[in-house]
């Protein structure tokens, strides 16, 4: 299972990538690897949409369940990967690369501070 | 009589969780309302019970001894005796849901063939496995478009010359969903089978717009320029279907719509006095993964073998959780079995047939009854089905229980639903009436001004 060192993780399984004030947004492969199969990626939100922390971006659909994930930063949505609406199994094959799901305008940088860095992600997923 | 319980188990119950009597169970329940004294007729045997209830039974009319033009919804319609028989095999009259493939191939296939059938009939790409009647899978298609736009379009448009019954129900399913406007079904809209100042309401905040076809008065309305209007503004399309019509109507896919919905009872389903009935539900494919209810999809066991399983459950709730947009998982499995038994018996041929007998038979009547004097057609220019609304200038009310009293379910009274239409009786003509029974109609309506 991989944690990439560059990347910040929250207790709900998503990762973000921030630079030049943009949040690029997906889901870890931990999570990928607990949901099994994904079929189906629901947006919940549009380009345009401002957001908080804590909202609901998307829910994502496996053989086995639904699962929400949840917007790590606040700011502005800029872009929503469509790509995944055809090959939404690209979440389990690439959850780090080309299965990106938003790329939002981060309004406050501070709010990075509360989230995990790699090895901290990795200890909780250790211990669940 | 059945005793689950003889007087020394109760004892040895009793003394187990430490009480004295049975009646201390119920403490908590204030004493007044304990046992309440119950004004029951004395005990009877069973061959008696059995004779009461069926002279009670034999108060109510029915469509067996009596002439029925009455529809509004629920149509009586010949069900040939192999529907029945094929329905009440052990082997579906004890199906539940189908979640355990292995066991439920036949109860799976017969799902199969009914979403294959209403597809074919409604020129749709996915069918569900049902709802409950047609006024739940119109509501249905609410919640379908409302969670679409996530939220974010905040009006549904809904033709006045929908069925009044589907309408409060739409209200009823959405009257907690904040900021949903039910709109398009007022008065000052009104009843123009040319729906401009309905168009005219469709925006860019249109979840849905959802029209019934034929209407519920029976009318044939071209709704293509309506469906382009709403797409022009990205808004979705529901059409609500009497199934029957559409052996001979352009089914509404091919014209455009995005969900089909419906009351399947016409496809070899008894009245039974409102139910229960079967609810249509069918979208394009880009809805797919949208739609409330389950999908039964084909394909191969391990061994190769042809196999039926529940392919998509995307919206219930023992996937979604709380995140279900739909909380009625249940489909009216016999009900959907009849339906695609009806369907295949009689044929693509044989349900032209029948759209057409129910077509022409609908247009002799509405002839013969119009040429009657002091009764009228209200719409007498507009193309329409099997039903057809008759302006009468005596009161509907007497008019009515004139006709019952030559056995004759005259048709449904307009006035109470829709005030402009006061003095208006809706009246349905299916393949059971025969020249003979119009012509009864018309020498009895004859009668009404002599009584």
């Amino acid at each position: 299972m991989l944690f990439p060192k560059d990347l910040k993780y929250q207790k709900t399984d998503e990762w973000v990538k921030v630079e030049n004030g943009i949040a690029t947004i997906g889901i870890s492969d931990y999570a990928q690897d607990s949901l099994s199969d994904i079929v189906y990626v629901e947006f919940a939100v549009d380009p345009g949409d401002s957001v908080e922390a804590g909202a609901n971006l998307a829910t994502i659909e496996s053989v086995k369940a639904a699962a929400e994930v949840l917007f790590p930063v606040s700011g502005t949505v800029l872009e929503i990967n469509e790509g995944l609406a055809d090959k939404p199994e690209i979440l389990n094959s690439d959850p780090y690369g080309a299965a990106w799901l938003v790329k939002v305008k981060v309004a406050d940088e501070t709010e990075l501070a509360g989230l995990l860095d790699s090895e901290a992600y990795e200890a909780y997923c250790q211990e669940r | 009589m059945f005793t689950p319980h003889s007087d020394y188990d109760v004892e040895v119950m009793l003394k187990s969780i430490g009480i004295e009597k049975l009646e201390d169970l119920f403490k908590e329940i204030p004493e007044r309302f304990r046992f309440p004294g119950l004004n029951l007729p004395p005990r009877m045997t069973e061959m008696e019970a059995s004779d009461e209830l069926e002279s009670i039974a034999a108060s109510n009319g029915t469509t067996k001894d009596m002439l029925s033009f009455l529809g509004a919804g629920a149509y009586d319609h010949y069900i040939p005796a192999a529907v029945d028989m094929l329905l009440r095999r052990g082997e579906f009259y004890t199906a539940y849901t189908p979640y355990q493939p292995e066991i439920s191939q036949g109860t799976l296939q017969a799902i199969f063939e009914y979403q294959s059938l209403i597809c074919t009939l409604t020129g749709m790409d996915v069918s569900n496995a049902s709802h409950y009647d047609g006024a739940t899978a119109a509501a249905e298609a609410v919640i379908l478009a409302w969670h679409h736009f996530r939220g974010k379009r905040g009006k549904v448009l809904v033709s006045r010359a929908v069925n009044p019954q589907y309408r409060q129900v739409i209200r009823t399913y959405m009257q907690a969903t904040d900021n949903l406007t039910i709109a398009g079904d007022d008065s000052e809209t009104g009843l123009d089978p040319n729906l401009d100042k309905f168009i005219a309401q469709i925006d860019n905040n249109t979840a849905l717009v959802l029209v019934q076809y034929p209407d519920f008065f029976g009318r044939i309305v071209d709704y293509r320029p309506l469906i382009e209007a709403a797409h022009a503004q990205g808004a979705l399309v529901a059409v609500a279907v009497n199934p029957t019509a559409l052996g001979i109507l352009t089914p509404p896919g091919e014209i455009g719509a995005d969900i089909v919905v419906g009351e399947g009872q016409p496809l070899g389903i008894p009245l039974s006095f409102g139910g229960p009935y079967l609810g249509l539900f069918a979208v394009k494919e880009p809805l797919l993964r949208k739609i409330a209810g389950r999908i039964v999809g084909e394909t191969v066991d391990v061994e190769g073998q042809l196999a039926y399983v529940l392919t998509l459950t995307a919206r219930e709730q023992h996937i979604r959780r709380d995140k279900a947009t739909s909380n009625i998982c249940s489909n009216q499995g016999l009900m959907t079995l009849a339906s695609a038994i009806y369907l295949t018996l009689l044929g693509k041929e044989g349900f032209r047939k029948l759209s057409n007998l129910c077509y022409q038979k609908a247009h002799y009547a509405a002839g013969e009854v119009s040429e009657v004097p002091g009764f009228s057609l209200a719409f007498p220019d507009q193309p329409f089905y099997h039903e057809f609304v008759v302006r009468a200038e005596q009161p509907v009310d007497e008019v009515l229980e004139h006709l019952r009293g030559h056995d004759i379910l005259g048709g449904y009274d307009l006035g109470e639903d829709y005030p402009e239409l006061k003095g208006c009786l809706l009246m349905a003509v299916t393949e059971k009436i025969n020249k003979a029974d119009i012509d009864y109609l018309k020498g009895a309506l004859s009668e009404v001004d002599h009584d």
